[in-house]
């Protein structure tokens, strides 16, 4: 290996410098923008210039021959820039507006990604890393994305929801996917099983710190350091597999998946909130998972039926409260569904408003 | 080695066996397998990853076992995997994946594009994935001389690697004051300041846990930094917000004033909105900045002119204490000028000093802000405590008064030196 190194901690590439000559003329100088259909926004500057940006939905896992078609295009109509948005959608900016509609045949027909994500529609799923990549999951997550977006493609192309529609999918209880207004996440069901020939791999008093409810306890077996778990304790959650490869928690016969709703970021209105659970039990279904598309596709209808302007899933649901969410999905409401974590009270109908 | 070429893997092309992945083809929406089917055409270390993606979907089980890889220099940056089928899939052995920093808010000339894939393809599998929840550029499928080598190309070439373990995550941000214009403050330029200000605790982990910051720049949060960064550094104002009665006028007669009732007034979280004929009316005072109001009328209602940020803390998913949110830490300061940049990296500084100096191993700031209390968090940053703080005060009585239990604490028998000072002996 050669001793000369590159130079190290340089930072993040100067954005200034890779910003579409529109955007970097206005910088911070934006008037309003609008909508002008779906998967395009207009902006305008404060002088009167505009910018039009088409969002289209990429797969996010992409070989060097997307990535060149996708320079290609903005090569041709972007002046060589290009932005990809947080929910791996790529955005492709123009500074004319009759360039629009031949870009987006463009993007159609070479690459073959749909426009839209913009406004009151489902935007692209934010995702994890699966089967393809993780050491954890307990299921896929580009897989899934695809088979989701595959029967929510035309929420993607229009905008026809109360209000945004983020979704995100994560492979383990871990959950690195995060909180969205819908968001599909893998359950265990069992406790870890050790492997006990191979605990010395692992860092003991970290394991038994790591867990939650202290269920792991050394414990020397056949005469070597070790930890046993309580299964009583265990809530199966996984905390000691991240720590420690030899304590397996996922299980290919039980492991399930469950649908939690009613997330949300934005400081709007009532505030960033956390997604609870709505069902749970799904099967772990590959390669096209299509109980959980059902599922989603339940809500997705109900919200989009009762839900009124502006409110987000979880909004709609504070509104008609658990007892309607239930009725208009069909989903059955389980003692499950009841929170039994450190905040459970607060969680519970503490008055008697109660739709009767 | 003289299997495998320079830059390459494997010289015998492996055969596709891919049914249940195939009927990720069908449909609409585009399908990573195609492409990455394509691909193995050229590589044939991507067949191999498919073939082994297909076993997963077959056994619903993962192949992949994570390990430790560094390039000189660097404590993280490098997810290392092993595939536990080498033996079938000899090209995986070794199969990781670069974490690199992207340009902030996700901006990209095709050249630059371009010699990021090219150094990927050249030294990996130049499989990219634009871009991880993690806020990096994912490249994947390098093994451990193509990971060192990439890594040393992509950093002569201007990239540098992102952030892994136990230390400052790479940043992310919306696309702030380059498109927005309800961007409160440059979020770009704060992501690259403080990612370059604070390079070296993201390439080497020292701290107690993971810390990851996100940039949005007004309250409607698309950098998603409520719920999932330690630190949300989030735009808004300061003084009243600016109303165009004319614009206000416009929009009643294209919208309607029953819509603007419906979806304006009543949707106000402090009712702080009123109509007096076709004027707006903002009560100011009581405007808590969360932008649904101008969301909806994005022409007529603008955030006010004195900018500046709120400093939240504390966000994470549910591993171990249950989900926590961010929580106010600043109600606002301006991020405007050097100096206000300065106390930015000053409270940084502060933070994760008490933070490290105090938390348990594993412990998240939220986490650990949950086990001492937010009180005691508060003054050991240095900050007064501010009532925009909480929601509300608290319901607890058990209260330990500092000023009002003086002479009991005072009159207690002083242990000098403090018993766990002691050598062992004189402990007896």
């Amino acid at each position: 290996m050669s001793t000369k190194l590159a130079p190290r901690d340089q930072g993040v590439p100067d954005h200034t410098e890779l910003l579409h000559p529109g955007m970097a003329k206005n910088y911070g100088k934006w008037d309003y923008h609008e909508r002008i259909r779906p998967g395009v926004l207009r902006y305008v500057a404060e002088n009167g210039d505009s910018v039009y940006t088409v969002r289209a939905g990429s797969p996010r896992t992409m070989s060097p021959n997307t990535i060149e078609k996708i320079c290609d295009i903005a090569d041709r109509f972007c002046q060589g820039f290009l932005r990809f948005s947080m929910r791996t959608n790529v955005e492709f900016t123009v500074d004319k507006e009759e360039l629009v509609a031949p870009l987006i045949e463009a993007i159609k027909t070479e690459l073959g990604f749909p426009v839209g994500g913009t406004g009151p529609s489902i935007s692209n799923i934010s995702h994890t890393q699966g089967w393809l990549h993780c050491n954890l999951p307990g299921t896929d997550a580009a897989g899934t994305v695809k088979a989701l977006m595959d029967d929510l493609i035309d929420e993607f192309e229009n905008e026809r929801f109360p209000n945004r529609v983020k979704i995100t999918t994560s492979c383990c209880q871990i959950n690195c996917g995060r909180h969205a207004d819908i968001g599909i996440v893998v359950q265990h069901h069992h406790p870890p099983r050790i492997d006990y020939d191979n605990m010395q791999i692992c860092d003991l008093p970290k394991v038994v710190a790591i867990c939650p409810v202290a269920a792991i306890r050394p414990k020397v077996v056949g005469g070597t350091p070790s930890v046993e778990v309580v299964d009583e304790k265990c809530m199966y959650c996984g905390a000691c597999h991240g720590q420690c490869p030899s304590m397996e928690i996922r299980d290919a016969d039980t492991d399930t998946l469950s649908i939690w709703v009613g997330g949300k970021g934005a400081n709007t209105r009532g505030g960033p909130s956390l997604m609870k659970l709505a069902v749970w039990g799904l099967p772990n279904n590959p390669p096209r998972w299509p109980e959980v598309s059902d599922a989603v596709r339940k809500i997705l209808d109900a919200y989009k039926e009762g839900g009124k302007d502006w409110e987000r899933v979880g909004e709609w649901i504070e509104r008609i409260g658990w007892q309607r969410f239930f009725e208009k999905t069909g989903f059955t409401f389980t003692k499950y569904h009841i929170e039994d974590g450190p905040n459970a009270m607060w969680t519970y109908n503490r008055s008697t408003q109660v739709r009767i | 080695m003289d299997k495998k070429k320079e830059g390459g893997k494997g010289s015998d092309k492996t055969k596709l066996n891919t049914p249940l992945l195939d009927e990720l083809e069908k449909g609409p929406w585009p399908s990573f397998v195609t492409d990455l089917k394509q691909w193995s055409e050229q590589k044939p270390q991507v067949a191999q990853l498919l073939n082994q993606l297909e076993d997963s979907y077959e056994n619903r089980w993962n192949y992949w076992t994570g390990t430790v890889l560094n390039v000189t220099g660097y404590g993280g940056g490098i997810i290392a995997r092993l595939s536990d089928k080498a033996e079938e899939y000899p090209d995986l052995a070794e199969f990781h994946t670069i974490r690199i920093l992207p340009p902030a808010g996700f901006v990209y000339s095709t050249e630059r594009l371009r010699n990021l894939t090219e150094i990927c393809e050249r030294h990996g599998a130049g499989i990219l994935q634009l871009h991880g929840l993690t806020g990096d550029i994912l490249a994947l499928g390098f093994d451990n001389k193509g990971s060192r080598a990439a890594s040393e190309e992509l950093m002569a070439n201007g990239w540098d690697l992102g952030g892994s373990g136990a230390a400052l995550r790479s940043l992310q941000c919306c696309v702030g004051q380059a498109r927005c214009e309800m961007a409160c403050f440059d979020t770009m330029k704060t992501t690259r300041f403080l990612t370059n200000h604070y390079i070296s605790f993201l390439h080497r982990p020292e701290f107690m846990y993971k810390f990851k910051i996100k940039v949005s720049g007004c309250g409607n949060d698309c950098a998603n930094a409520m719920i999932s960064s330690d630190m949300p550094i989030m735009g808004t104002w300061r003084g009243p917000m600016q109303v165009d009665q004319a614009r206000v006028a416009e929009f009643i007669d294209e919208s309607g004033v029953e819509y603007l009732i419906d979806n304006v007034i009543t949707r106000c979280p402090t009712r702080c909105i009123s109509l007096k004929g076709k004027e707006l009316v903002v009560d100011n005072d009581d405007c808590v900045r969360c932008m649904h109001c101008i969301n909806v009328m994005h022409k007529a209602l603008k955030p006010g002119k004195e900018r500046g940020v709120t400093i939240c803390l504390g966000a994470k998913r549910t591993l171990k204490i249950g989900d926590t949110m961010s929580s106010v830490i600043v109600p606002f300061m301006p991020l405007e000028t050097e100096e206000d940049f300065e106390k930015l990296t000053d409270l940084i500084d502060r933070i994760w000093e008490f933070w490290n100096d105090n938390a348990m191993d594993h412990e998240r700031i939220g986490e650990f802000i949950s086990r001492v209390g937010l009180g005691t968090f508060v003054e050991g940053i240095g900050l007064e405590p501010d009532p925009r703080m909480v929601r509300e005060t608290r319901t607890s009585p058990f209260i330990k008064f500092e000023e009002l239990a003086p002479g009991r604490l005072e009159g207690e028998q002083k242990q000098e030196p403090a018993v766990w000072q002691r050598e062992p002996e004189s402990r007896e």
